[in-house]
């Protein structure tokens, strides 16, 4: 058996993708993350609720609607979308004038009545959810067996990832977008609707969550605390990575993905606390994060 | 340097600070309340609030007075409580020597954390108390010391200098009691000392008290590292008074309710915490039954104080009678 540092090769590819994926969905939730910040200036702690949102969607849709996967992975989001334009409209909208503080502690509430309101109905346990038919089965690569569903997640992470990129650096409606961030106020002279822009940025950052959120119901199960842990970590990286641009977001996303499944070999039972550490080091460091640009 | 510093000392003798008498009875008061009430209440139930109202006073220092807001603060609380906790049972320390075992361990946690997170401000700073208490908790969970998932159950309570026997819940209760007031007593000093002062200026306007020379991160480090230090107390105490230190005293939700207590009570002022912490204690008392909606019940109580009440409960109270309280 071949191995690297005494660590079978095998065991060593199986973890650097299963990092890849957790990567995937960093790099998705961190990039709705920096894309809210860099408009509404708040950082969104109800993200991991309407991660949690978007897989319970799916289960839902399969278990009272008969809709499949491929449903959910379209109408999840957008529930999830317009449930954020809404609160961001009602609730949220109403803070802009004060600390941003205030809002944050805000998106925790919200969080907090999410995440109860679906244990109260659903209960704390969680539910299986398998992949579609399609891709159920693992693919023989030779040196290692690719479960089919995780190579579809780690392509579509990527693919959505360079989407969100490309919209925001090639679209009208993203230039838009950057200018806004970078002066709300001049862009609102030129006509533009930035009320409305404020709230698609904030719809489309969460429906991100929620399509995270439908990929991760196969692999993770369905629970309602299913994105506390995930949303701390989420946090973390846009500390290391800092909020400076939609490309750093991404990158850091499925680096640290891989850097804590390598750990998982080496270090075990430093896997849950690298990612910290990592912040630490950031922070002494480059304070303002390896893509950031403000002090 | 000097001329700058004269000029700060004139600000100072021109203003004049709000009389302190009201605060003064209102401390009075409170006391007397707290004298009476293990024979009105349940004293284990007046104890719980009586650590989570210094917990929250801890916190309040950090958020109310440096402006800085933690969602780690469960990380100083709950380490010290194992601590405190493993020191009574495992080493049969005095109840006295647990908890300023436990406390030293969340001054040099502060201490670490506090010069690191004070690198970034605002919603980072948040973030990044956050994720140093994520990474506590992991490391509470995995260390042999406290017990994993089970925790240090069964913590004796021990004899106060070895004198004094605290197995009887009304002796424990007075001197749970004795610590809440020096805690109180140390909070509300050092928001009136001249260090207090310099705190208000650097709130007011970080920039400017840079420029007249104050080492504006020294202080809030300092601040970070006092603030972790009576919560640390706060769960120590905790600890050595329920014989029981756990996962839930790390756990991040243990940070967002005490931010909640503070934002209930009033950031920024001197009963605000106490009266958040005994609203938060008794309604997950009262509600405990219902499970999940204790949660749901906390996420409105945000919401509707974040929307409307920002100043908190005893916050309205001091701005309509015009009293620091």
């Amino acid at each position: 058996m071949v191995t690297i540092l005494g660590v079978p090769l095998q065991a060593l590819l199986g973890q650097l993708l299963v990092g890849a994926i957790n990567g995937g969905f960093y790099a998705l939730l961190s990039l709705g993350i920096a894309i809210i910040f860099g408009m509404l200036h708040i950082i969104n702690f109800a993200h991991g609720a309407l991660y949690m949102m978007g897989a319970f969607m799916a289960w839902i849709l399969l278990n009272y609607f008969g809709l499949n996967f491929w449903f959910a992975l379209v109408i999840a989001p957008i529930v999830v979308g317009l449930v954020g334009i809404v609160l961001e409209r009602t609730l949220l909208s109403r803070l802009y004038n004060q600390d941003h503080l205030y809002n944050l502690l805000l998106t925790f509430g919200l969080g907090l009545i999410i995440v109860g309101l679906f244990r109260i109905g659903f209960g704390g346990s969680g539910k299986p959810y398998s992949p579609p038919e399609a891709l159920m089965g693992a693919l023989n690569l030779g040196f290692m067996f690719l479960p089919v569903y995780r190579g579809f997640v780690l392509a579509v992470a990527l693919v959505s990832c360079l989407v969100v990129w490309l919209v925001i650096e090639r679209t009208r409606l993203g230039a838009y977008l950057r200018a806004a961030t970078e002066n709300a106020e001049i862009v609102e002279a030129f006509g533009i609707n930035v009320p409305l822009l404020i709230a698609l940025t904030y719809g489309g950052g969460v429906a991100l969550a929620g399509f995270a959120g439908v990929l991760a119901a196969p692999i993770y199960s369905v629970y309602p605390n299913m994105g506390h842990d995930l949303m701390i970590i989420v946090f973390a990286l846009v500390v290391i990575g800092g909020l400076g641009s939609i490309f750093g977001a991404i990158v850091t996303g499925f680096s640290l993905g891989i850097i804590e499944g390598l750990t998982k070999v080496f270090y075990p039972e430093a896997s849950t606390t690298v990612v910290f550490v990592l912040m630490a080091v950031v922070l002494l460091v480059k304070p303002a994060g390896l893509f950031g640009k403000e002090a | 340097m000097t001329t700058a510093e004269t000029s700060i000392t004139a600000a100072a003798s021109s203003y004049r600070p709000p009389s302190r008498l009201p605060a003064g009875l209102v401390f009075l008061a409170m006391v007397a309340l707290l004298v009476v009430a293990p024979f009105v209440a349940y004293p284990l139930f007046v104890m719980k609030v009586l650590c989570f109202a210094l917990f929250a006073l801890a916190l309040n220092l950090l958020l109310g007075y440096g402006g800085l807001l933690s969602f780690g603060h469960a990380a100083y609380f709950g380490m010290s409580s194992y601590v405190s906790a493993h020191a009574a049972k495992m080493w049969g320390l005095t109840p006295e020597l647990s908890i300023v075992c436990g406390v030293a361990v969340a001054l040099v946690l502060g201490l670490v954390f506090g010069l690191l997170a004070i690198r970034r401000k605002g919603i980072y700073f948040a973030m990044i108390t956050l994720a140093f208490a994520q990474m506590v908790f992991f490391f509470s969970l995995q260390a042999p010391f406290t017990g994993g998932e089970d925790g240090l159950q069964g913590v004796p309570r021990g004899a106060l200098f070895s004198v004094l026997d605290l197995s009887s819940d009304i002796t424990l209760y007075w001197v749970v009691l004795a610590i809440f007031v020096l805690g109180w007593f140390g909070t509300y000093r050092i928001v009136h000392s001249p260090y207090g002062q310099v705190l208000r200026a650097i709130r007011g306007n970080e920039e400017r008290a840079m420029s007249l020379g104050y080492d504006v991160y020294r202080y809030k480090v300092l601040l970070f590292v006092l603030s972790a230090g009576f919560a640390g107390l706060a769960g120590a105490t905790k600890a050595i008074a329920f014989q029981l230190a756990t996962l839930t005293d790390v756990a991040w939700t243990m940070s967002g309710e005490v931010v909640l207590m503070t934002l209930v009570g009033g950031m920024g002022t001197l009963f605000g915490p106490v009266v958040g912490a005994a609203l938060v204690v008794a309604m997950q008392n009262y509600l405990a039954h219902l499970g999940a909606w204790v949660m749901v019940v906390q996420g409105v109580i945000f919401a509707v104080c974040v929307l409307t009440f920002r100043e908190g409960i005893v916050g309205v109270v001091a701005k309509f009678t015009r009293k620091e309280l």
